[in-house]
């Protein structure tokens, strides 16, 4: 931890709350992440994970709190939404490619419309966004041409082709037949040796031992512990993440 | 027989009543070709207005789709060129079928789009705002394509009746291919020319009809 505590924060999210209607699914979340840190975040399923991810890009709206990504404050009715959502990439479980372009469509679509970029500009960044995934032989395969792990390649370059501060992964794997998990994380591991700042929910433990700064375990909407991955997949310092551990590990 | 054939399928009336028949045939086809795309516009502008939740939206369009929907388009036709200009509005038989057809065709198309639109899953939205695309980039080039993909043979379908339906215009003096194969068979006597605007209809919309039986069976290919 003492490597990552003099470095600049890129997300700094406090005292989240969100409520779906009667149900209250996070109660009060802080989350900081600092430049070029890889934070893991696990948990139960329903413990609010999701939810606390697309809070920090706004897909969700939180109910209250505060959340700022590199230095901009992403609920402050001023700041362009759009604009800031440039910088923070974010991967689904589903890869949600769209169907009807091609890879390297998917690519160039934001580096046009948003970035505003000509056609040769966005083309040439949107090549060697699927160069840095491995798939620059792919760039005119539909997403229904691909394998699972491509598509979610793909859908990586997509994200960094905008060259975000910071990457979001919602269970990039889990969509994914076995044989297919370890190219994705393959990718996955060049980002963060790249430098990029990164927020993973994922189950892969062994990812998360190999790869993460720091592991955060969330329960019931609540962070319960976060620290070393040796620390909380050796030494839990609470029950409820002893539990969730050995249960993961089991599999 | 041969009374048959001189009554309905008379070569020599063909020949007289084809100026006049040619004349209707051309304004089907500029009918067809004002009414199809505006009754588009108004689809995908009541499509669009669908997706927004708020219910000062919501429900006055869902009053608006079902009355356009409920009233025959005739109704809606004569009611708009013979009763509007009673309060002074009056738009002229061209303005009265561009009109109506946008209200009534748009409705229809609206309710095809919005199916479409609800078919593209949830996730295809959130990844396109998540890179920053607009609400309105993100329905132009992700979520609209898809949509009209997806109901691309109801959207063909509905395009046949409203091609079908432009010959309502006659009605407030429009002559289009059907009125003025009636009016040639009153003149000749003979049901030939009738005979020969369904010949037209027919090669006007059989490729359309052919091409939406090639899409189902490849929709149906794909489900199964
Ligand atoms: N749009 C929504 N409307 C209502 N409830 C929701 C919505 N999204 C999530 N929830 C609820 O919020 C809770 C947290 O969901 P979330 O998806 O964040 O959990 P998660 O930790 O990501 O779980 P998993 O591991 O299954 O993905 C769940 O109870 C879920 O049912
Ligand atoms: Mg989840």
């Amino acid at each position: 931890m003492s490597t990552t505590t003099g470095r600049a924060p890129i997300v700094e999210a406090r005292d989240i709350h969100k409520h779906f209607g009667h149900l209250h699914v996070l109660k009060g979340v802080d989350l900081r992440v600092v430049e070029k840190e890889l934070v893991f975040l696990i948990g139960p399923s329903g413990s609010g994970k999701s939810t606390l991810l697309r809070c920090l890009n706004r897909l969700e709206e939180p109910s209250s709190g505060s959340v700022t990504v590199d230095g901009i404050d992403m609920l402050d009715p001023k700041t362009d939404i759009n604009k800031a959502r440039q910088r923070i990439g974010m991967v689904f479980q589903s890869f949600n490619l769209y169907p009807h372009m091609t890879a390297l469509g998917n690519v160039m679509l934001a580096l046009r419309k948003v970035l505003g970029l000509g056609r040769a500009e966005a083309e040439a960044k949107a090549q060697a966004a699927l160069d840095r995934v491995h798939l620059a032989d792919r760039a005119d395969h539909y997403p229904l041409q691909l394998s699972g792990g491509q598509q979610q390649r793909v859908a990586i370059a997509r994200a960094i082709a905008l060259e975000p501060r910071v990457m979001l992964f919602d269970e990039p794997t889990s969509a994914l037949d076995p044989e297919l998990v370890g190219g994705v994380l393959a990718v996955m591991r060049e980002l963060r040796e790249d430098g990029m700042t990164m927020v993973v929910v994922s189950h892969e433990m062994g990812f998360a031992k190999a790869a993460a700064d720091r592991v955060v375990f969330m329960a019931d909407g609540m962070i319960v512990e976060s620290g070393l991955p040796a620390e909380i997949f050796a030494d839990p310092k609470h029950e409820r993440t002893r539990a969730f551990i050995s249960q993961i590990e089991r599999h | 027989m041969d009374l048959f054939l001189d009554t309905f399928f008379n070569w020599q009336i063909v020949q007289e009543a084809w100026p006049i028949l040619w004349q209707g045939l051309k304004a089907t086809l500029l009918l067809s070709a004002l009414v199809v795309p505006l009754g588009l516009l108004g689809g995908i502008i009541l499509a669009v207005l669908t997706t927004f939740p708020s219910p000062w939206v919501k429900w006055p369009l869902r009053v608006w789709v079902d009355t356009f929907r409920a009233l025959p388009p005739l109704v809606l036709l004569v009611f708009i060129f013979a009763g509007l200009p009673f309060v002074g509005v009056d738009v002229g038989p061209w303005g009265a079928v561009a009109i109506g057809f946008f209200l009534n065709t748009g409705a229809y198309y609206g309710e095809i789009l919005r199916a479409g639109i609800e078919s593209v899953p949830r996730g295809q939205l959130e990844a396109a705002r998540s890179t920053g695309l607009t609400r309105g980039q993100t329905m132009t080039y992700v979520v609209l394509p898809q949509a009209v993909r997806n109901v691309l043979p109801d959207l063909i379908s509905n395009t046949l009746e409203v091609v079908k339906l432009t010959s309502i215009a006659s009605v407030v003096a429009l002559p289009e291919l059907l009125f003025e194969a009636r009016q040639a068979q009153s003149v000749t006597y003979n049901a030939t020319p009738i005979m020969a605007a369904a010949v037209a209809y027919f090669i006007l919309l059989w490729p359309v009809v052919r091409l939406l039986s090639r899409l189902e069976n490849r929709q149906l290919a794909g489900r199964g």
